[in-house]
């Protein structure tokens, strides 16, 4: 057997408080497409950031061999003379510039301190017809779509002489046909030699175009399984890649009469036109009064999206469909308008658009609702904010020094109970929760369901975003599965599982 | 904990509101000592604050402008251009002044809307909007004066709003020398902040919050006594508090109510801390914008009226710089750039610093290339200071 063009061997990566890899082992053999795959945190992405030095030699324990020589990357730099290109989801072309001036760029062929772009545009067109792109190479990367952007960064790692490609996630931004496309591409340059890492989440998708597939699961790696005798199938992949037993960290809820629909999506549609993509397409949702509605999916597949055109905040997106709210018709316009409407939005980043991390604890839980202590419909009552901020931070048990404490000072799970009482402090009767529990601890987490289960006894419906399948099962009472923007599945989850949720996810 | 080390440990954390203070008292204590007393006389300290109120109240207004993340270089030829216009209003127009001064000031927060769409709903970035607005207010400015030049406002009771002092009570025998009306309003502004600063510390006290001890109270507390006095007496000594310093504190007052005491307040600093998250809790990011640049254009008309005023003409060259004059003041009153942090009354304090620097130069004899440079370095020292007290993370 010839030595396997990549090997790496027991790799460990620590970041505070998380061992994102733990004594993973990886071999790749030489022009094969070998698939990698495994639930979201899974460390599939960490792996391949140790692979192309944006974590350099020394930040990780384990050898990376490559032709059996071992590799010691100070930076990606190091990686890319190696002969090791990644092509991340967000793709990392210049819009404003040409085509052949982003696969040349930072390698611009020179004719004494002039690029000779006669020359330059003579190997672009070679290299587009390599990849199977039949663009102008004079064209702007801006107004290429995103399926032939993505052809157009394989030609720039090609003109690097790459030897080893890493696709992350190439396909969650493209429609059929170009998926169709990069893979048959895939297959070609296989022939020439070119080995293909490709990371993804669609099992279709790595049953019908990988050699080998390794699954990750919680920063460990699984199991390697050959394609070509028939060991892969879909049963196989998702129970390797869920396999893991869901703890007691759940905390028990009364079981409580689920009401009648008080919320309703119909026929939401969202279209976002600076990718020319649909984001969302069809998709109709019921909220019940009392019960916390799970929605779940894989990166990219349009939860987030969802959510906040439904709260009236579109992000640029046109938007079609209705919302009811205890059967009216409803239209928000903004945020504000969903908010007098009984709802309230907890943001999945919490310091990016949830928090005034430069203000203190008491203005971030007012500030949605300071009409509750004004006077005189404009002054500010002091006196009323001190003592109901002080009331949320008794009952959420938020961990501060002085609810004058800013809130760029606390932890994780602290701001995030933050962000709740500035939402419970708004009283709404419809929630929506998206990735809660977001890089929090398990501790926290616990408090934060614990704080869910009561705000439903106290008659609020929550909708909750996530994708960590087990807090999905351990907290909801019904589940939408989403995968690119279409509701696949809905489901009791007394009757789900990880398997029946992740079939639909990859639908 | 002895007094002492309460007071440097308190100076410590709260460096940066007292920098700018200790900062001003320094500057007055230089100019002082190097012109023998001049500058602190009852007659320059008296005309440095009317020099001043054209500027601050720019600081005012460009306060709320940076704290929302934006910048308007428009303000200094608006203001050049509203004055002519309030002049042709008077002189031309026959309007009387009760008439144009609100006509004007309309204009201006008119102006500030026209500035607030483009940022607000075409997208375009405030430094590019606002740097036509120099150019097109700066070429409305030369038109309304092309045929006539200076306009030379005739009209005494508009003219006051510059040169003009509240006028004394009819007492000659009572503290002859003095200026009773300004005694009375600093005795009303002493015992008001006592009684404030009394009830708010006993709030604290009910809450459980820190508060410092009861020495380091009085003696705060005697130290603004002593201040707000010196400054009374000083300008009782003149003509007494002139009506430009009546109106700069009436504006001052006022936005400090407003951004601090109001939901809008509350609202602005959301948008400027975090306007993602602002407008996901249900604030309007483009209503404030327009808020804050209709807040602007109007200050800009008041500047430009208390600058017509104060010269008793509109010129063809009115507004030129005030807007760098009223960016620097904001910046060296504490307003960071990143938006969401910065107080009116620290731009006040940083308008009386920039408007010292010159008046006390004047006064040396310092030659005005020297005084650019030396404007340009405590600009520089006063940011620098800020962002490295920030770094320190209090």
């Amino acid at each position: 057997m010839s030595v396997p063009i990549l090997e790496m061997k027991n790799i460990t990566k620590q970041f505070p408080g998380v061992k994102a890899l733990d004594d993973v082992s990886f071999k790749v053999e030489r022009a094969q497409i070998h698939c990698l795959v495994g639930e979201n945190g899974a460390g599939k992405s960490t792996l391949m950031k140790v692979l192309s030095g944006v974590h350099p030699y020394g930040s990780y324990e384990g050898e990376i061999y490559l032709d059996g020589e071992l590799q010691t990357y100070r930076s990606v730099y190091d990686s890319e003379k190696a002969g090791i290109a990644v092509i991340y989801q967000e793709l990392a072309l210049v819009p404003e510039m040409m085509v052949y001036e982003n696969i040349f760029l930072g390698h611009e062929i020179r004719s004494g301190i002039n690029v000779d772009i006669n020359e330059t545009i003579r190997q672009t067109v070679d290299l587009l017809k390599k990849v199977r792109l039949e663009v102008n190479p004079s064209m702007k990367i801006k107004h290429l779509g995103i399926g032939k952007q993505q052809l157009v960064e394989i030609a720039k790692a090609l003109s690097r002489k790459a030897r080893l490609l890493v696709l992350d996630e190439p396909t969650s931004s493209l429609n059929e046909t170009d998926s169709e496309n990069l893979f048959f591409l895939l297959r070609e340059l296989k022939k020439e030699g070119v080995t293909s890492i490709l990371i993804s989440h669609k099992l279709q998708e790595v049953m019908s175009v990988a050699d080998k597939v390794t699954i990750l699961r919680d920063g460990q790696s699984v199991i390697t399984l050959n394609n070509n005798n028939g060991e892969v199938n879909e049963d196989v992949l998702i129970k390797n890649m869920v396999g893991r037993s869901i703890e007691n960290i759940y905390p028990p809820r009364e079981e409580l009469p689920v009401g009648e629909v008080i919320f309703e999506v119909r026929n939401w549609n969202a279209y976002d036109p600076r990718l020319e993509r649909q984001i969302l397409k069809g998709v109709n949702i019921n909220l019940k009064k009392g019960e916390i509605l799970g929605i779940t999916g894989l990166m990219g597949a349009g939860r987030t999206e969802l959510a906040k055109s439904i709260f009236g905040n579109t992000d640029g997106y046109q938007i079609e469909g209705e919302i009811l709210v205890n059967g009216e018709p409803v239209r928000f316009s903004a945020p504000s308008n969903a908010i007098k409407s009984g709802l309230a939005y907890v943001t999945e980043d919490r310091k990016g658009n949830g928090l005034i991390l430069i203000q203190d604890v008491k203005t971030n839980i007012t500030i949605a609702n300071l009409k509750r202590i004004l006077n005189r419909g404009f002054l500010i009552d002091e006196n009323a904010e001190i003592r109901d901020a002080r009331e949320y931070r008794e009952s959420l048990d938020i961990r501060t020094p002085s609810i004058n404490q800013l809130v760029l000072y606390l932890s994780g799970g602290n701001q995030q109970k933050v962000s709740l009482a500035k939402w419970l402090y708004v009283q709404p009767e419809i929630m929506i929760l998206d990735e809660p529990t977001r890089g929090i601890d398990v501790g926290a987490k616990f408090e934060i369901f614990t704080i869910m289960n009561q705000m439903v006894e106290q008659g609020m419906s929550i909708i909750m975003i996530s994708s960590e399948l087990p807090e999905i099962l351990g907290m909801t009472d019904r589940i939408y599965v989403i995968s690119e923007g279409v509701v696949t599945g809905e489901l009791m989850t007394k009757e789900a599982d990880q398997e029946i949720i992740m079939r639909y996810a990859t639908m | 904990m002895t007094f002492f080390q309460e007071l440097t440990q308190n100076l410590k954390r709260n460096i940066r509101d007292y920098g700018m203070y200790i900062a001003l008292f320094v500057i007055f204590l230089i100019f002082t000592f190097a012109t023998d007393g001049m500058f602190i006389s009852s007659r320059n300290i008296s005309n440095l604050l009317s020099q001043m109120g054209y500027i601050a109240v720019l600081a005012i207004g460009m306060t709320l402008v940076i704290v929302i993340r934006h910048i308007d270089l428009s303000v200094g030829f608006l203001a050049g251009f509203l004055g002519a216009v309030a002049a042709i209003a008077l002189t031309q127009w026959g309007f009387p002044v009760w008439a144009a001064i609100p006509m004007v000031l309309i204009f201006g927060v008119g102006a500030g809307l026209i500035t607030a769409l483009m940022v607000a709903n075409f997208g375009i970035p405030a430094f590019v909007a606002t740097l036509a607005g120099w150019l097109i207010y700066r070429g409305a400015l030369l038109q309304v004066t092309l045929k006539t030049g200076t306009i030379i406002i005739p009209n005494p009771s508009f003219n006051a709003l510059g040169n003009g002092y509240v006028p004394d009570l009819p007492l000659p025998n009572f503290l002859p020398g003095l200026h009773k009306v300004t005694l009375l309003v600093g005795v009303l502004a002493a015992v008001l902040m006592v009684i404030s600063s009394i009830s708010s510390r006993k709030k604290k006290i009910e809450y459980d919050f820190d508060v410092s001890s009861r020495n380091m109270f009085i003696i705060s507390l005697v130290f603004m006594i002593i201040l707000i006095g010196a400054i009374t007496y000083v300008l009782a000594g003149y003509n007494g508090l002139s009506w430009t310093a009546v109106i700069v504190l009436g504006v001052t007052l006022i936005y400090h109510f407003l951004t601090t005491q109001t939901f809008l307040g509350r609202h602005i600093y959301a948008v400027g801390g975090n306007p993602e998250a602002a407008e996901l809790s249900g604030i309007s990011v483009n209503k404030i914008t327009y808020i804050v640049f209709g807040s602007m254009g109007m200050l800009s008309a008041l500047s430009g009226m208390l600058y017509a005023s104060r010269l008793q003409s509109a010129t063809t060259t009115a507004g030129t710089l005030f807007e760098l004059d009223a960016i620097a003041a904001a910046y060296v009153g504490g307003v960071s750039s990143a938006g969401g942090v910065g107080k009116v009354t620290g731009s006040l304090i940083g308008a009386i610093v920039m408007v010292s620097l010159t008046n006390g130069m004047n006064l040396m004899g310092i030659d005005i290339s020297t005084q650019y440079i030396v404007r340009g370095a405590v600009l520089v020292a006063a940011v620098v200071f800020d962002v490295a007290t920030r770094k320190r993370g209090i």
